[in-house]
């Protein structure tokens, strides 16, 4: 069974070997149709239209199975990997470990964002970005500059208290738990940890950047946390509801899947802690 | 890259130094207006921001698959920013997509920052 770890507790070994896992998708073409997925999402949900991956109560088990994705196809490299959360409440700087050379590697450089160390800088040869929106082909980051603190945990801990999970409309636009864990409403948690890092990290081609899934896999162990707080209460809507993914409803882009399958993370993989 | 004449350029750039602290100039109401999107249609605005040429308007000609603009396109040196409208009114695009801003102008002067100097690449047109 997958266990998940926070990241800053991953020993030299783990890292090096979810790296490598991480290349080699990357080398052999898997990784980008990851990115070209999410992206080909992002520009298409929309608040007054059909919305799947975002704004709407199915970010989370979107993400979720996006994920399982992402990490099934690291076990495929190598078995022994699985995907690490990043707590962005407690690692909240740019000296974490997180961002250290033998990880993910630091900020970009002031002059073009560019990221200079690490296994993901351009120059070490390895990350060239072939899914973008703009003529760079190096991923850049700018730590901490388009906003300057992550959340709290006592931001966090007001979020994991609201008690419904989604409101109509269903969409950025919302009150409950989902769009205020988004971002889209209230305190921000997951929207403004995409604008703190920036670079790729603050565009639809995200998954550029490898914190995409350190990131969404807190996000995810936050809907566990919310579903442990609130155990009388469930995903909504559970039925008849236009443009907007309910209950038993499957889900593109897979079509096989619904949220009643993924609201259970413990069929798939368990958290550290 | 679009030809700019200098003439062209100055004359943007004296309207936004004139305008900086007007608001926006009410564009004509939208042509069709889309019972979709019930919002108004953003002011139009062609200026030079940065060195770049930034356009706002209504789309002429049918709406694109991908446009969730609302109706409205904003194009940066010409090429299109995919722009979205959120439901509360403020706007993101795919360069800034976390983070509304309050006009499509803004949008594009937040994208313009965040190429810094690099071309923006056409979406996928599908």
């Amino acid at each position: 069974m997958t266990v998940r770890k926070n990241q800053a507790t991953l020993t030299a070994d783990e890292k090096k070997r979810f790296v490598d896992a991480v290349l080699e998708l990357k080398r052999s073409g898997r990784y980008d149709d990851f990115v070209r997925t999410h992206n080909e999402f992002i520009m298409s949900d929309t608040d007054t239209g059909e919305r799947t991956g975002h704004r709407s109560p199915s970010f989370l088990p979107w993400h979720r199975r996006f994920l399982l994705d992402f990490e099934q196809a690291l076990q495929s490299v190598d078995s022994s990997v699985a995907l690490p959360y990043w707590d962005w409440s407690t690692d909240r700087t740019p000296r974490a470990s997180l961002w250290a050379p033998d990880f993910l590697g630091g900020t970009g450089r002031s002059s073009d964002g560019r990221v200079m160390d690490g296994p993901f800088a351009a120059a070490a040869g390895n990350w060239p970005l072939s899914v973008r929106v703009d003529g760079r082909t190096f991923l850049r980051r700018s730590l901490g500059t388009a906003v300057r603190e992550l959340p709290t945990r006592a931001e966090v801990d007001s979020v994991l208290s609201i008690s419904t999970y989604d409101m109509a409309p269903y969409n950025s636009a919302s009150d409950g738990f989902r769009n205020n864990l988004e971002g889209w409403r209230g305190v921000n948690l997951h929207n403004r940890v995409h604008v703190w890092v920036g670079g790729q990290m603050a565009t639809g081609v995200s998954p550029n950047d490898p914190v995409f899934w350190l990131h969404h896999a807190f996000v995810d162990k936050l809907w566990a946390e919310w579903q442990s707080r609130h155990p009388g209460t469930g995903y909504v809507p559970t039925g008849g509801t236009p443009d907007v993914v309910d209950l038993d409803e499957t889900m593109k882009p897979w079509n096989d899947v619904r949220p009643a399958d993924l609201l259970d993370h413990t069929k798939f993989y368990t958290f550290d802690s | 890259m679009p030809d700019i004449s200098r003439r062209r350029a100055l004359t943007a750039a004296a309207a936004l130094a004139a305008t900086a602290t007007v608001a926006t100039v009410v564009a004509p109401a939208a042509s069709a207006a889309d019972h979709e999107h019930p919002m108004p249609m953003p002011g139009t605005f062609d200026e030079v921001y940065k060195g770049r040429r930034i356009q706002g308007r209504p789309m002429s000609g049918g709406g694109h698959h991908h446009e969730h603009g609302g109706g409205f396109e904003v194009l940066i040196d010409g090429v299109q920013l995919h722009l979205m409208q959120n439901a509360d009114g403020t706007w993101i695009s795919v360069i800034s997509h976390y983070d509304p801003v309050s006009t499509p102008r803004a949008a594009a002067r937040t994208a313009v920052d965040e190429l810094q100097g690099a071309p923006l690449l056409p979406f996928p047109a599908n």
